[in-house]
């Protein structure tokens, strides 16, 4: 069960990050399943780490960091403490979770895509978790909550800013 | 005499509190002395429900729910002295909503354990791998042709026809590959078979492998779906140790294995060139066809690429004949599709059914319309690149040409539901937005049409010379529809359209009229 859910995250260390890398290089299209296990490693993929995957698939530097830029999902600095991910797409929408993403961004004080200034909670928005018949849905760390309302919204945002 | 309590560890089950529930029937049962036996299973697709919880009796499952923690005691009273309770809803398999379906794809998801091999193939699971294997692969193609079968992602193209083609072409290498990046809002049903059956997946994909003459496949799941990834991972390893994946599959002398492969948050990598692209570890650029992926798929070979559903309906059609499954169905859609119900919805989940049924059926019989118990104002079908349709629409069968005629689709068969506090001109900004935040940027329909979309709505939500943004908007449309490459640019005016067709009112307030004094 725990597998799913966020881990925390070693400091960047380049053996380490080699270590990785070799160990997902051998893969046919391995430029993704490395750059997920950098993340997975270290809460984000360090910019000293590129040109170490560009080495090791043969790969420029310049196509490694076009593959890093297009997907949301990585990140080039570490996160917050806490990831509150809200769901933006349609269902959730159609649920009231506009609404809701405003509230999280009034107690917060921090936007959609930001984090606060403490570094305690990064707010994201996130597009559909597949939980859109029991809408508005979030994501604390990994873990899902559905059924969002005021009251769940901001005992996620209590637990985020401990 | 041990109680067997089966509960959902399905994400939308544990978005509700299904874990929280498995650890106060784990304690308390403790306390009480009572031996209990938990199964975790995938969801039966009654999503208000859930936490739904079920517990054997030798006269079929009973089911309670919606579950919390607080409700735990009582049950397990309820339970074991098999006495009434609020929450208990009668034999799972008899609970209306779900008797009425037709589970051809579905019929083990919520019943059986996805990690145990052993259970699937007691509810029939591999009987359509074994006729496969005996069959050889014009026999395989021949009942996939008859059965009707259309991609279940969107685009409904024959599957028959499109594995043919793998299986003609000449190449030292082919692959399977699974679209499993089920990213429009409005759909799960691929979610819940990859947690609720994920043999059936992996079936599926093997029955392709050795029709097309491909021994290696791959899974493109979400990474938004963690669950279903820990689903798949976990029914790989099992399914190799069972011999089922690996050399001389099923004590045959041919092989097939496959890996799963995580997405990064790119909703245009469900998209299938961009997929490829995804795999072959770059940028999810799309791809011109011809050539088809068919011919020039994965690394440039030919390709087998199928959604999750497409998979998941070859067992049956392989293990019951393809008549059993083109029996179902209408006109060109044969076979069922499992519906997707959500939004804001008062009863939604997963119905599988036959082709035919009228979206008025769905969202106002089956769903029990909304949740916030006002009216249905509009209801998008197909994603975020589905049109929007108004109760008016609401005759319209559930069939790819139907919904194609009155300028809609179906896609991947998810409906959501708004009621009468939507401001369509704030869902035709986003279809704008989301597709100017996903566009991969290769073509300038979609990566600048999109953008400019945005603006331009944004003028006329503002008052900004209306009539003539209106104009501007439903020809950048026709620009976006015709000349984008593939169907998020071109698709994106689907919403857009409708919401300006059939909820003008929201966009170009009705002129009042200035009564005369007298």
């Amino acid at each position: 069960m725990t597998a799913v859910y966020q881990p925390s995250y070693q400091p960047w260390d380049e053996t380490h990050g080699a270590e990785i890398i070799a160990e997902h290089a051998k893969q046919e299209g391995a430029t993704l399943v490395i750059l997920h296990a950098l993340q997975e490693a270290f809460g984000y993929v360090p910019e000293a780490a590129i040109p170490m995957v560009a080495q090791a698939l043969n790969l420029s530097r310049a196509e490694v960091h076009g593959v890093f830029t297009f997907y949301h999902d990585f990140r080039h600095k570490p996160a917050g403490r806490h990831v509150l991910k809200l769901c933006r797409a349609e269902a959730c929408q159609a649920a009231g979770g506009d609404a809701l993403a405003a509230r999280a961004e009034s107690k917060l004080g921090v936007s959609l895509g930001s984090t606060t200034a403490d570094d305690r909670v990064t707010l994201e928005p996130i597009y559909c978790l597949g939980l859109c018949s029991t809408a508005p849905s979030a994501m604390l760390d990994g873990r899902l909550v559905g059924r969002l309302d005021e009251k769940r919204l901001d005992a996620l945002v209590a637990e985020a800013q401990r | 005499m041990t109680l067997k309590i089966f509960i959902p560890r399905d994400a939308t089950a544990i978005a509700v509190g299904a874990d929280e529930v498995v650890a106060a029937f784990e304690q308390i049962a403790e306390k009480r002395g009572l031996p209990i036996e938990i199964v975790r299973t995938g969801s039966r697709g009654l999503h208000w429900l859930e936490p739904m919880v079920e517990m054997a009796t030798p006269k079929g499952r009973v089911a309670y729910g919606p579950m919390s923690s607080v409700d735990v005691a009582s049950v397990l009273e309820s339970m074991a002295s098999n006495g009434p309770h609020a929450l208990r809803l009668g034999i799972a398999d008899e609970i209306p909503w779900l008797k009425r379906q037709t589970r051809l794809t579905f019929a083990r998801c919520g019943v059986i354990d996805p990690h145990s091999l052993e259970d699937y193939r007691a509810h029939g699971g591999y009987k359509g791998l074994e006729r496969a294997l005996s069959l050889g692969s014009d026999a395989i193609l021949a009942e996939v042709t008859a059965s009707g079968l259309r991609g279940r992602g969107g685009a409904g193209f024959p599957t028959g026809i499109k594995w043919k083609t793998v299986a003609q072409a000449k190449a030292d290498r082919k692959f399977i590959v699974c679209n499993a990046d089920e990213g429009d809002s409005g759909t799960f049903a691929d979610r819940m078979i990859m947690e609720g059956d994920p043999f059936l997946v992996i079936e599926g994909m093997t029955i392709a492998g050795i029709t097309v003459g491909a021994t290696k496949g791959y899974i493109y799941i979400r990474s938004e779906y963690p669950h279903a990834v820990a689903a798949m991972n976990a029914a790989i390893v099992a399914a190799r140790r069972g011999g089922y994946l690996g050399d001389k599959i099923g004590g045959s002398t041919t092989s097939f294995d496959m890996d799963v492969r995580v997405g990064a948050g790119a909703y245009v990598c469900g998209e299938e060139t961009s997929l490829l692209e995804s795999l072959e570890g770059r940028r999810g650029l799309v791809r011109a066809k011809p050539p088809l992926p068919a011919h020039h798929g994965l690394f440039g070979k030919p390709t087998v690429i199928n959604n999750v559903l497409s998979f998941a309906a070859i067992p049956f059609i392989l293990a019951e004949g393809a008549k059993a499954y083109a029996d179902f169905g209408m006109g060109r859609s044969r076979g069922t599709m499992p519906i997707q119900l959500a939004g804001n919805i008062r009863r939604g989940g997963l119905f599988e059914t036959a082709f035919g049924v009228t979206l008025g059926e769905l969202v106002d019989d089956i769903g029990g319309g909304t949740f916030t118990g006002r009216p249905v104002r509009a209801v998008q079908v197909g994603g975020p690149l589905g049109a929007y349709f108004p109760r008016a629409l609401f005759d319209t069968p559930f069939d790819y040409e139907a919904f194609a005629a009155r300028d809609g689709l179906i896609g991947h068969g998810g409906i959501v539901v708004f009621d009468d506090s939507v401001d369509m001109r704030k869902q035709a900004r986003f279809a704008m937005e989301f597709c100017a935040v996903e566009s991969c940027g290769k073509c300038t329909p979609c990566r600048i049409g999109s953008t400019r979309g945005v603006e331009t709505i944004e003028k006329i939500i503002n008052g900004e010379r209306v009539a003539e943004n209106l104009a501007l908007v439903e020809d950048l449309c026709n620009t976006m529809k015709f000349g984008s490459l593939c169907a998020l640019g071109g698709f994106t005016p689907y919403p857009v359209l409708s919401a300006l067709k059939h909820f003008r009112e929201d966009f170009v307030p009705a002129p009042t009229t200035l009564q005369a004094a007298e």
